[in-house]
C-alpha cells in the first residue's frame, strides 16, 4: 500500500491566517509493547516479560502524531515537536515522530519505570521551556492503561484539557475538541495553551515513506536529563506482585441455535 | 478517616456506577462521603444519601458547575481533599477526565481502574488490556483510585438517609466551556450496567444488520454492544464499543455475534460471566473465551434466536 493511501484529508485551498501561523504543537509519545503482541507474566510474578519482545510507538500517540502533522500541512501550526521520556531505546519512537513530519524532538533521558505523575512533571517543564499553544498526546498507553498524563499535565500547567477527543478544529485562539463521553459525545471548547488527548476516531494515522525515513534520521533530538529539568522522579508506588488472571474454564461448542437456547436455558439459567 | 466518593450523574439522576463505587470504598473505610458537584441538583444528593454506609453527602450547588468540566469541578474537590484518606471515582470517562487532575494537584499518584481492594492502600488494577494483573500498594497519604464498576456490586439502598450539608463554592471563570452534548436516547438498559449484553462485529456487514441484534437485545432487554471493527466501519456509535479502550463490562451474559475476538475486545469482556460466541470461522479467538459457541451463519442463527426467546 503506499504510504498516503490511508490519508483522507485534503488541504484547504486557502492561505493559513499569518496570525496563528506561529503556533507551535508539542506531542509526547511513548514506546510501549506492539499492539499485537500478547504479553506474558514473568516466571517470578514480578512484572510482564518484555524480553524479546517487540516495541512500537503506542496507537494513540500515533494519532497524537498523525493530528499535529495534519494541523501542520493545513497551515494552522508552524512546528511540530515530539517529546519522550525512557531510556536510549526511546529515541527510535522519536526518529517514528519525525519521519512522519515532527521538526525536532527533545529525548528526557529516563530508564525504568517513571509514574504518571512524573511524567507529567517532566512534560511540565519541557512546556515551560517550549512554551507551546498545543498540546496533544494518547489518552492512555496500552502497557500501563492508567489514563492520566494528559489529564496531570493539564492540572499541573493550569491549562485546560479536551481529552478522548475524536474531532480537533483550532482557531481564533481556541481549540473546539469533539469528545468521546460514555452516553455519546460532548464537545467543549478550550482557551489555548490547551491539552488534547486522542480517542480512536481521531483520525487514521499515516506510514512513513522512505525518503522521510532517511531524512529524519537527520533532524535534532535534544537530549535532557530530569536534573536538567529540575524534576526530582519520585514513585510512590511499588507493584507487589503481577498475576495472570483467571483463565476462563473450557467452553463447550454447541451445534444448533436450539441446543444453544436449551443451555442458556437450563445450564447456565441466565435466560428465563 | 474518611473516604470521598464522587458521584456520577446528570444534575438530576445519579448514576448506578456511582453505587459500585461506594462498594468499593466501604472496603477501604466504613466511613464514607459523597460530593455531589452539579447544578441543581438536590435529587441527586438525596439519591446518594440512600446508599448503605454513606454517612454524609455534601452538595456543592453552583452555575459554574452545571456541566462539570474537570477545570471547574477538580478545585471544588481540593479545597476538601486533605479531610479524607481516599478519593474514589467510577473509571467512566468522567471519573478518567476528573480524577487525575485532582491527583496532580495534590501531588499525588492515581490509582486507575481497579478491580479489587486488598486493604486501604494496596490495589488490584489490570494492565496490559488485562493480561496481567498488578498488585500495587501506595504510599501516598491521600489515594487517589477510579474504580472498574463491572467489578464491584452496586451497594443497598437503606431508608435511614444520610444527612445532606451544603458547600459553599467559588467557580472561577473558566478556561473550558461547554459547547453542547449528544447523548443518546436509548430506552435500552446502559452498556456499562446491563446484566445482559448483544454485541456485534465485522461479520454483521452492515448497520442495518444490528437491527437482527436489535430484536434479541428487546427479547432479553439486552444492552447492544460492538466491537472496535464494526464501530470503524460505521455500523453503529463509538459509545457502543466494548474493548481495551472502550466500555469495559462485566454482565450476566455476553452474546457475541460476528466478533472474532482481538485481544484489546477481549480485555473489554472476557469478565462477563456467561460468553456465548456465535461466528461463522471456527478458528477466531472468541470461541477461546466463549462458555458456549455456536459456529454458524449468524443470519441464519440470529431469526432462529428471535424466535426461541
Amino acid at each position: 500500500m503506499e504510504p498516503g493511501d490511508r490519508c483522507q484529508w485534503s488541504l484547504s485551498g486557502s492561505l493559513p491566517n499569518p496570525s496563528i501561523i506561529s503556533m507551535k504543537i508539542l506531542v509526547p509519545v511513548k514506546r510501549v509493547v506492539d499492539a499485537n503482541v500478547k504479553v506474558r507474566v514473568a516466571a517470578d510474578n514480578s512484572a510482564v516479560d518484555l524480553s524479546n519482545v517487540k516495541m512500537a510507538m503506542n496507537p494513540f500517540c500515533e494519532i497524537a502524531v498523525e493530528e499535529a502533522i495534519r494541523l501542520k500541512e493545513s497551515g494552522v501550526a508552524s512546528e511540530v515537536v515530539a517529546v519522550t521520556v525512557g531510556d536510549d531505546k526511546a529515541q527510535e519512537q522519536l526518529r517514528t515522530a519525525m519521519a512522519l513530519g515532527a521538526d525536532r524532538s527533545i529525548w528526557v533521558e529516563q530508564a525504568g519505570q517513571v509514574e504518571p505523575l512524573s511524567v507529567a512533571k517532566l512534560l511540565k517543564a519541557v512546556v515551560e521551556k517550549e512554551a507551546p499553544d498545543l498540546i496533544i498526546l494518547g489518552k492512555q498507553s496500552i502497557d500501563g492503561d492508567n489514563n492520566q498524563v494528559g489529564q496531570m499535565l493539564a492540572a499541573l500547567c493550569g491549562m485546560p484539557q479536551g481529552t478522548f477527543a475524536f474531532k480537533l478544529e483550532v482557531a481564533n485562539g481556541r481549540a473546539v475538541v469533539s469528545r468521546e463521553v460514555d452516553g455519546g459525545e460532548q464537545v467543549v471548547s478550550l482557551s489555548l495553551p490547551a491539552v488534547v488527548t486522542t480517542d480512536l476516531r481521531l483520525n487514521t494515522p499515516r506510514y512513513a515513506k522512505l525518503p522521510d525515513i532517511m531524512k529524519a534520521k537527520k533532524k535534532p533530538i535534544d537530549h535532557l536529563s530530569p536534573e536538567a529539568l529540575g524534576v526530582t522522579i519520585k514513585n510512590t508506588m511499588t507493584t507487589l506482585s503481577v498475576a495472570e488472571p483467571a483463565g476462563r474454564k473450557a467452553g463447550v461448542m454447541v451445534s444448533s441455535t436450539q441446543e444453544l437456547v436449551d443451555k442458556l436455558r437450563n445450564e447456565a439459567k441466565v435466560i428465563s | 478517616m474518611t473516604v470521598l466518593v464522587i458521584a456520577e450523574h446528570n444534575n438530576q439522576t445519579l448514576n448506578p456506577l456511582t453505587g459500585c463505587v461506594i462498594t468499593a470504598a466501604a472496603q477501604i473505610e466504613s466511613d464514607i462521603h459523597v460530593l455531589v458537584a452539579g447544578k441543581d441538583c438536590q435529587a441527586v444528593a438525596e439519591q446518594s444519601a440512600s446508599y448503605e454506609g454513606v454517612s454524609k453527602v455534601l452538595i456543592a450547588d453552583n452555575q459554574g458547575l452545571e456541566f462539570q468540566l474537570p477545570e471547574a469541578v477538580t478545585p471544588v474537590i481540593l479545597e476538601m481533599a486533605s479531610a479524607y484518606s481516599a478519593v474514589l471515582a467510577a473509571a467512566s470517562t468522567t471519573g478518567k477526565n476528573l480524577l487525575p487532575r485532582v491527583a496532580a494537584l495534590l501531588d499525588v499518584s492515581q490509582i486507575s481502574d481497579i478491580v479489587a481492594v486488598q486493604s486501604a492502600d494496596t490495589f488490584i488494577r489490570p494492565i496490559y488490556a488485562g493480561n496481567a494483573l498488578a498488585t500495587v500498594q501506595s504510599q501516598d497519604a491521600i489515594k487517589v483510585l477510579t474504580v472498574r464498576t463491572a467489578a464491584f456490586e452496586e451497594v443497598g439502598k437503606t431508608d435511614a438517609s444520610a444527612a445532606i450539608e451544603s458547600l459553599d463554592v467559588q467557580v472561577d471563570q473558566a478556561v473550558s466551556e461547554f459547547v453542547s452534548e449528544n447523548l443518546s436516547s436509548s430506552e435500552r438498559p446502559q452498556l456499562a450496567a446491563a446484566s445482559v449484553v448483544v454485541s456485534g462485529g465485522r461479520g454483521l456487514g452492515s448497520a442495518e444488520n444490528f437491527q437482527l441484534l436489535e430484536k434479541i437485545a428487546d427479547k432479553l432487554g439486552a444492552a447492544i454492544g460492538a466491537s472496535r471493527a464494526a464501530v470503524d466501519a460505521g455500523y453503529v456509535g463509538n459509545d457502543l464499543q466494548v474493548g481495551q479502550t472502550g466500555k469495559i463490562i462485566a454482565p450476566d451474559l455476553y452474546i457475541a455475534v460476528g466478533i472474532s475476538g482481538a485481544i484489546q475486545h477481549l480485555a473489554g469482556m472476557k469478565d462477563s460471566k456467561v460468553i456465548v460466541a456465535i461466528n461463522s470461522d471456527a478458528e477466531a479467538p472468541i470461541f477461546q473465551v466463549a462458555d458456549y459457541g455456536l459456529v454458524a451463519d449468524l443470519f441464519q442463527v440470529l431469526p432462529e434466536l428471535e424466535t426461541l426467546l
